[in-house]
């Protein structure tokens, strides 16, 4: 058996050796890109294989992807040290925390001239007002997806949907406190990126309010959960209320009238990088109409690229929901970073949420009697065991 | 005795990657995230959190007692078959774990849900629905589910090389079956036992994602908090003092159990 | 009696293979819900074989679950055998020691490790100290506790006459822990062992945190998919993952059965000699 195991190890490490030796030959350099999880067309279903396509365009450039869950997660990789990566895609308030704390490099436009089919309306945004450091990969917006078969016309239009008693058990809600606490905040009319502790309390008070008719806290389930209706509404990112429908045609989608949140997810390169030029070169291949619009296509989510919607089927370029218009998108506030303290705050606000009205005594009790239980028993098992071995001693004696 | 020499590499081996990173997670918890100076706010904090801890430590006792009682018969069981069944049975127990977690406690929840697979099976048949998610029941069961094989495969290994002759004194000298059980199968199992709680409770407490999937909003466990500090909150300090208590609670509690064997036997897991 | 556990234990063998039924199902499903059954297809493993990346992946994972548990089990073994032999608070010690990676949230361990590392890496000078190997060390100490918590309850139920004897026939100590103690304890080493490769294989979040960019498993991919849902070509990998382990196991059962009783003729045959 061992000889078996080692025999198939031997073949395994060959295989995956072999290439990277073929590879070391001619002057490669590899570039390490991180990104969010299925966030790239990965030639599923007969769509574009980003990533072979770059390789094949620049073959002496080679991509190793790796994938995070949260921009949050992907901030903690970075902080730990330890590997390089030349290509990072985080969110907008991210990549201005980045900014803030000096870990991205400055990008030299001149080596991605395909920046120029970027919308003069997503450059020199709020989270990197100089442009010098990101370029947008999508963008979207975050409403209300709603089944039709079950939710009445006249309750729709505002966040009030999330919170309406009539769909108890029905409901889904983010389960991270930024875009959470962004539902909240829009509802009660306060700026989604407020640090005051009096309004973030408030509106931990309305997420408190809606607990009890919130069906689960959820993000990829939201999926499954809305096209097989075991929920009824939900607040998700509009690209993919679009992949959701040609599940589930029921499906509808509003953009709250309070305001929402617009989101931009960018390219950046972090402090660190080994290889910037080749790096810029992937980004400025992104950035390609031809390949944008592929990509994005595949993704769902909206292109910040006037040139790549052209090359887009245009069911979804036109689709206002992908594309709001202008005076939709007016009422769309971006996030900003917010500080530390801010974000410490409202993490602690949101754990109170999730874990408030829980029946505390009720488990100190258990808890108690289990321990009180188990010393119980741990007596009763001593005792027994003493008085079964004083046995023994006294008939060993009167033997 | 040079043999105990021999653990000295192993030693070595888990101070450097079990005791340093301990330090490195006591750092954290004594020191403030903003300024890096040493404070105790951290730990201060934890009182919030205490409905938390009781019930992650409350839900996986339960989970921990299920799993030794379904895990107990299947143990015997198994140790009473062929040796070739044996040992197919018990890599049959272990393969189930071989595939992600995440996807097991997915199909889960696929089962489970209100238009999930059991009850649409219940309405189609003219039932109605029964509530089987989003409530502390679940998640027992995915912790159940989950640990059930760190609880059969010490049994078992036990079980198998009691040796029979005992089981047959013990009759000729008149047990009964049950007092065959209680007075020699089961003292002689209890180092299996013993293992089999450690590796189920330990981790069962600082389990997360089972809650997050099969919980309601209200059931989170201490281990989904610890993972929001690292990940929502970027607060690592705070999660490091979060987990110092949760292992000090831990060792208490294992503590408290080993109290049980090592009266005069040998004790497996001991502080 | 036996017949009811008999039955319980079937039970209990289907509860434990519930999900693995549901993601096969799913695995063969045209729709992309895995609770609702659409029509049969094979399309999710053209999918799958077309995806390299996912390959790669799952080649990088059982290289790291085989070479970790091979590694976990000989110092975890060694060592129980050491504990083994230790007393008093000297034994309390390692005992807590083998409880902490175990006692800690994944997460925790995780980032500490990779801290660590990182640390290391400047000390070393060395680029991007996570990858390969981090990933290793890191798999084998959350192993370790599991295989001795195995080893340990089989080395308390030897009987320690047993070596001494060997030792009285002549043995050197090695050869008596060869030929007497290794093979009282395989049971458990074999547990410990199972064990081991298992969490290796399955393990996402202390695998996220220690390694690079350059070597990354399986299910730290797949627990990146958290704003899209899981595509049925996973379900199709774990499926076929899953039917090539059940495989590879009866298969050694098989060969081992049919090596024992080979064993025994000849023995059967030499006797007669």
């Amino acid at each position: 058996m061992k000889r078996l195991l080692s025999l198939l190890l031997i073949a395994i490490l060959l295989v995956n050796a072999l290439p990277a030796a073929v590879f070391a030959a001619e002057e490669t350099v590899t570039i390490n890109i991180y990104n969010w999880g299925q966030y790239i067309s990965d030639g599923t279903d007969d769509c574009i294989d980003v990533i072979s396509e770059f390789e094949a365009a620049y073959p002496n450039i080679k991509v190793n992807y790796m994938t995070f869950d949260s921009n949050e997660s992907m901030y903690t990789k970075l902080k730990a040290g330890g590997s390089t990566f030349d290509i990072i895609i985080p969110s907008d308030y991210m990549v201005q925390k980045l900014i803030e704390e000096d870990m991205l490099e400055q990008l030299d436009f001149s080596n991605i001239p395909n920046f120029e089919y970027i919308d003069d309306s997503f450059k020199n945004l709020a989270y990197d007002p100089e442009n010098l450091y990101s370029v947008p990969y999508t963008w979207g917006c975050v409403g209300v997806i709603y089944n039709t078969k079950y939710v009445d016309p006249e309750d729709i239009g505002s966040w009030d949907l999330l919170w309406n008693a009539k769909y108890a058990g029905k409901i889904l809600m983010f389960d991270n406190p930024r875009d959470a606490f962004a539902i909240a905040e829009a509802k009660l009319g306060y700026s989604i990126n407020t640090e005051d502790s009096t309004l973030l309390t408030l509106a931990a008070n309305e997420l408190r309010a809606q607990k009890p008719l919130v069906q689960a806290y959820v993000m990829d389930q939201i999926f499954d959960k809305m096209e097989r209706g075991e929920a009824w509404i939900a607040p998700y990112y509009a690209g993919d209320y679009l992949l959701m429908v040609e599940e589930n045609p029921d499906l509808a989608f509003y953009f709250p009238e309070e305001g929402f949140n617009r989101f931009v997810d960018a390219i950046c390169v972090p402090k660190g990088a080994e290889h910037k030029d080749a790096a810029e070169a992937f980004i400025n291949f992104l950035l390609d109409p031809e390949i944008c619009a592929q990509n994005l296509e595949y993704l769902g989510y909206s292109a910040p690229s006037s040139a790549a919607k052209e090359l887009m089927d245009p069911e979804l370029a036109d689709n206002p929901i992908a594309y709001p218009d202008e005076e939709t998108l007016a009422n769309g506030s971006f996030f900003s970073a917010l500080s530390q303290r801010g974000t410490q705050e409202m993490d602690s606000l949101w754990t109170m949420v999730k874990t408030a009205d829980t029946a505390t005594t009720v488990y100190l009790i258990m808890t108690i009697a289990a321990i009180a239980l188990v010393v119980f028993l741990w007596i009763f098992f001593k005792v027994r065991k003493r008085k079964r071995k004083a046995r023994r001693c006294a008939k060993w004696k009167t033997a | 005795m040079k043999r105990k020499w021999l653990s000295g590499p192993y030693v070595l081996w888990m101070v450097l990657f079990t005791l340093i990173p301990l330090g490195v997670v006591l750092y954290f918890a004594l020191t403030d995230a903003a300024t890096g100076k040493f404070t105790l706010s951290n730990l201060a904090k934890i009182a919030d959190y205490w409905p938390i801890f009781l019930r992650s430590i409350w839900l996986s006792i339960i989970a921990t007692l299920i799993c030794l009682l379904i895990g107990y018969p299947v143990a015997y069981f198994i140790a009473h078959c062929k040796p070739t069944t044996q040992r197919l049975l018990q890599m049959m127990i272990m393969l189930p774990m071989c595939i992600s977690f995440l996807l097991r406690t997915l199909a889960w929840v696929a089962l489970l849900d209100d238009t999930g697979i059991i009850n649409n099976f219940l309405t189609s048949i003219g039932l109605s629905p029964l509530p089987l998610i989003r409530n502390n029941g679940a998640v027992i069961l995915g912790m159940v589910y989950n640990y059930l094989p760190y609880m059969i495969l010490p049994l078992f290994t036990v079980l198998m090389k009691i040796d029979p002759r005992l089981i047959e004194a013990a009759e000729d000298l008149g047990c009964n079956s049950r007092q065959v059980f209680s007075r020699v199968i089961l003292p002689l199992s209890v180092p299996g036992i013993v293992s089999g709680i450690t590796m189920v409770f330990v981790p069962a407490v600082s389990t997360f994602y089972i809650s997050q999937k099969l919980g309601s909003p209200g059931t989170i466990l201490i281990g989904d908090v610890i993972e929001s500090q690292f990940k929502a909150a970027y607060n690592p300090n705070f999660g490091a003092a979060l987990s110092l208590v949760l292992m000090v609670l831990i060792f208490v509690c294992v503590g408290v159990m080993n109290r049980f064997t090592n009266d005069d036997e040998e004790s497996m897991v001991t502080l | 009696m036996r017949r009811t556990n008999r039955i319980f234990t079937i039970l209990v063998f289907i509860f434990l293979y519930i999900p693995m039924i549901v993601l096969a199902v799913a695995s063969f499903n045209k729709g992309k819900d895995i609770a609702v059954f659409q029509g049969f297809t094979l399309n999710q493993y053209k999918e799958l074989f077309r995806d390299d990346n996912l390959l790669r992946l799952l080649g990088n994972s059982v290289i790291i679950a085989v070479l970790s548990m091979t590694i976990a089990t000989v110092l975890g073994t060694v060592a129980a055998v050491g504990i083994h032999s230790m007393r008093g608070k000297l034994r309390s010690a390692v005992m807590g020691l083998t409880n902490i990676p175990m006692t800690n949230p994944d997460i925790v361990t995780g980032v500490s490790l990779a801290l660590l590392f990182a640390f290391v890496g400047v000390l070393l000078r060395i680029n991007a100290v996570l990858g390969f190997w981090t990933l290793l060390i890191a798999h084998i100490t959350f192993s370790l506790p599991y295989v001795i918590l195995n080893v340990m309850p089989k080395l308390a139920q030897m009987d320690p006459n047993l070596t001494e004897a060997a030792l009285d026939l002549g043995c050197t100590p090695v050869q008596a822990f060869f030929k007497v103690v290794l093979h009282e304890i395989m049971p458990g080493i074999v547990s410990g062992a199972l064990m081991a490769f298992t969490m290796s294989l399955d393990d996402f979040v202390i695998s996220y945190f220690v390694t690079g960019s350059g070597f990354v498993t399986l299910p730290v991919e797949i627990y990146s998919y958290t704003k899209k849902p899981i595509q049925p070509k996973v379900y199709a990998m774990f499926t076929l993952m899953f039917v090539a382990i059940l495989l590879l196991m009866v298969t050694m059962n098989l060969l081992q059965a049919r090596d024992n009783s080979r064993r025994k003729k000849l023995r059967k045959r030499e006797a007669y000699r």
